[in-house]
């Protein structure tokens, strides 16, 4: 019993000791609140000057704004693989990861809303969406599958939580006083009686099973956004899975870089071990392997026929303009990373934070193939336009209008991670096998 | 138990009086209103007959949506055209009966670019704005090279109109794609979707928009143009209510254009004005569609490029500036 009640302060205090406002939390928060502000004053530039800014013209009209929110709605999707998917099937190892990657999922989702509002010419518009809205329109499908995704992650995120507040606003010593309340709120009541537990899990299954078509269809949507139209290099039958399993690399990437920090600065060498991130590491491999697959079928298939408007698009990636950019992409973020997981010891927790970080930027810029090139060779000729037309380069104003979803994206996940335990505390707990929490 | 119940009784019986006399008082009061507004209806119906005076002048008249209908004299109100509800419904209406078809004949455009140029002037549009822009044109290396007028196709199976979120974009019954830029909100979807790269959008300040800025907005003009708004050719749907030609179709010093009425099976040449029969100039001419495998079933019809009396010559005179 002693011995039990030990084990279990060591849990709470080793997954909970972070829960504190110091100065390297406030530096970093400093920090980013500061780039925010840039990054808002260059949208506020856009706001008043119009979309002019950017470095999109009336051919080339979708350009990072849309290629940062495909990536932020890709981005978003690991809590699916993690916590639904890994999850039912009933990998017991995910414990200490699925907070992460819903954690992630989380902040990506919630900023994705907002990364497609800053490309919206009249986004004082916005809500002509919710009232003229016409059901033929993808976009009103996106608006409705995402939304639902955030609020089901955002469930799924809070729901195993509960317990967890419960624990901290008894058990955590350290807690500043104005915190305390909060947590208290939070924890609705829970007092570990075996009725919550059961409604609590039963909910969480609940929540699972519908995270699935969910987080399916915010990915499919969003790439039939470009699937629905006729051009070369988006007119393709394999969009959705290819964007999915797409989704997948990136997400596996995200949560393997946010194990690493999470696991060195907050000291959860116990918790997250080499075990994790090698297992981690398995599953960005074989996501890894089924995006190549599609990636091969995108390719070679309309390769080998070579109908006009393909050949100019595929002669523009392999050889063209792109060609450096592409191979980098293909090479880089996905061939080679696969060829060092299938090695051991290069799912040690710093080769394959090395190689998540490429495989992370390789997905961005995939994303950035995926949506410009198409559009620099329509069906008919470019003519009698100037040249910044022709070609898309985006300007500074366009690229710091881009970061600050990805600020914004830390700052949420920060906050999160800093006010609750990364690794679900009670869950942690029971399955160490110590059971009951002792309330009083 | 008698002893208990009697007590009861008498209140009992005083209840059930009591609910009989409210119930009769509550059906005298239904009464009461059932006649008052049986009186009431028939009253305001015996003024209304008064009131309504039959000339016994019965005139025929085309419904929007191409009925014929009888309607006594009396009671033909004009409507205020300028109410800006009737304007958009007149405006989302189209014009009755009509199916707007244009022919353009690739044999006859020496780029003089005199379309673009009235276009653009109508529509208030920068140099670099095209509604109608001259393309040129090589199909194949071994093919010789021509000049293609280009502007919106008004499909008929538009892919514009269905991504658009808002309905922002739509199709007329007369064959019309409209934009309303009050409802535009700048997603440009409609522009990643058209096929034929129809579509502008006004990335910075329309031109002029300091001089148009009070001016009334004009969905069959699209004038004022308006900051972070979608913007395209409108089959100059303004000129067509006031019965004339498109500015392109009139502008045209080289014959190239027709325009008219699928309906009537007709189409007037812009610049001698001839009339022709649709069906016979496109059989006579080999007339043909822009990429009608997309299925988007374009409105503007293309005669070949045959029979080239001019050289073809790179256009380097139109590149506007940097914007």
């Amino acid at each position: 019993m002693d011995d039990n009640k030990l084990t279990f302060d060591k849990i709470t205090s080793d997954l909970t000791h972070h829960i504190r406002i110091n100065k390297g939390f406030l530096i970093w928060m400093g920090f980013l609140t500061l780039s925010l502000l840039i990054c808002l004053y260059a949208y506020s530039i856009q706001l008043k000057t119009g979309l002019g800014v950017a470095g999109i013209r009336d051919y080339i009209t979708w350009g990072m704004y849309l290629a940062n929110f495909v990536f932020f709605v890709a981005a978003s999707l690991i809590g699916m693989l993690i916590s639904a998917v890994l999850g039912l099937i009933g990998m017991k190892w995910l414990t200490p990861i699925t907070r992460i990657a819903e954690t992630i999922a989380v902040a990506f989702a919630a900023v994705a809303g907002l990364v497609i509002v800053s490309d919206m010419g009249r986004p004082e518009r916005l809500a002509y969406v919710f009232i003229y809205g016409r059901p033929q329109s993808p976009i009103l499908w996106d608006v409705t599958v995402i939304t639902t995704y955030f609020v089901l992650s955002l469930l799924l995120l809070f729901l195993p939580m509960i317990a967890d507040m419960a624990i901290i606003h008894r058990k955590v010593e350290t807690l500043p006083s104005w915190l305390r309340p909060v947590y208290k709120v939070l924890s609705l009541n829970f007092t570990d009686q075996p009725a919550q537990n059961k409604i609590i899990s039963r909910a969480i299954r609940i929540l699972l099973i519908l995270l699935i078509p969910a987080a399916l269809s915010i990915h499919t949507v969003t790439s039939w956004l470009f699937a629905v139209t006729s051009r070369a290099g988006w007119d393709s039958t394999v969009f959705g899975p290819y964007f999915v399993s797409g989704a997948f690399v990136a997400g596996s990437a995200a949560v393997i870089i946010a194990m690493f920090f999470f696991r060195k600065n907050y000291k959860l060498q116990d918790y997250l071990t080499d075990m994790h991130f090698d297992k981690m590491g398995k599953v960005l491999a074989t996501v890894s392997l089924v995006y190549l697959y599609f990636n091969i079928n995108e390719f070679l298939v309309p390769g080998y026929k070579l109908k006009r408007a393909d050949a100019i698009h595929l002669q523009e990636l392999f050889a063209g303009k792109d060609a450096l950019l592409f191979w980098a992409v293909q090479v880089g973020g996905l061939i080679l990373p696969i060829l060092f997981m299938l090695f051991r010891r290069f799912r040690k927790p710093l080769p394959i934070l090395i190689i998540s970080i490429a495989v992370l930027i390789a997905a961005w810029f995939k994303r950035y193939l995926i949506v410009i090139p198409t559009q620099e060779h329509p069906f008919l000729p470019i003519q009698h336009v100037p040249g910044n037309f022709i070609h898309y380069s985006p300007t500074l104003i366009e690229t710091l209008i881009s970061v600050a979803p990805f600020i914004l994206v830390l700052i949420i996940i920060t906050l999160i991670s800093k006010f609750f335990p990364v690794i679900p505390l009670h869950e942690t707990a029971q399955e160490k096998g110590i059971g009951h929490i002792k309330f009083d | 138990m008698e002893d208990n119940h009697t007590p009861h009784s008498p209140n009992e019986s005083d209840n059930q009086k009591g609910s009989s006399r409210r119930d009769f008082l509550k059906n005298i009061g239904l009464a009461g209103v059932g006649v008052a507004t049986g009186a009431a209806a028939l009253y305001s119906g015996h003024i209304f007959e008064a009131k309504k005076e039959v000339s016994g002048d019965q005139k025929v008249l085309l419904t929007q949506d191409g009925k014929l209908v009888r309607v006594d004299s009396l009671e033909i109100k004009a409507l205020d055209k300028d109410d800006e509800e009737i304007r958009e419904t007149m405006c989302r209406g189209g014009l009755p009966g009509r199916r707007w078809v244009m022919v353009t004949d690739l044999s006859k455009c020496r780029n003089a670019r005199k379309c673009i140029n009235a276009c653009q002037g109508a529509h208030q549009l920068r140099p670099e704005q095209y509604h109608m822009n001259t393309l040129q044109m090589q199909d194949t290396p071994g093919t010789a090279p021509y000049n293609m007028p280009k502007n919106c196709q008004h499909c008929d199976n538009p892919p514009c109109v269905a991504v658009c979120p808002v309905d922002a974009t739509y199709k007329r019954p007369d064959g019309i794609v409209l934009i309303e830029n009050d409802r535009c909100i700048g997603c440009r979807f409609c522009m990643a979707a058209c096929p034929y790269s129809a579509r502008i959008f006004n990335w910075i300040e329309p031109k002029d928009a300091a001089l148009h800025q009070d001016q009334e907005y004009n969905a069959e003009l699209n004038v004022p143009q308006k900051l972070g708004t979608v913007s395209k050719c409108l089959f100059s749907a303004d000129r067509l209510r006031e019965g004339k030609l498109p500015y392109c179709v009139e502008a045209c010093p080289n014959g190239v254009y027709y325009f008219g009425d699928e309906n009537e099976d007709a189409v007037t040449n812009g610049t001698t004005k001839e009339t022709v029969r649709l069906s016979k100039l496109l059989r006579d001419n080999g007339g043909y569609q822009l990429m009608p495998e997309l299925g988007t079933k374009p409105r503007v019809y293309y005669l070949p490029p045959k029979n080239r009396l001019f050289p073809f010559e790179e256009a380097t005179d139109a590149t506007p500036e940097k914007v």
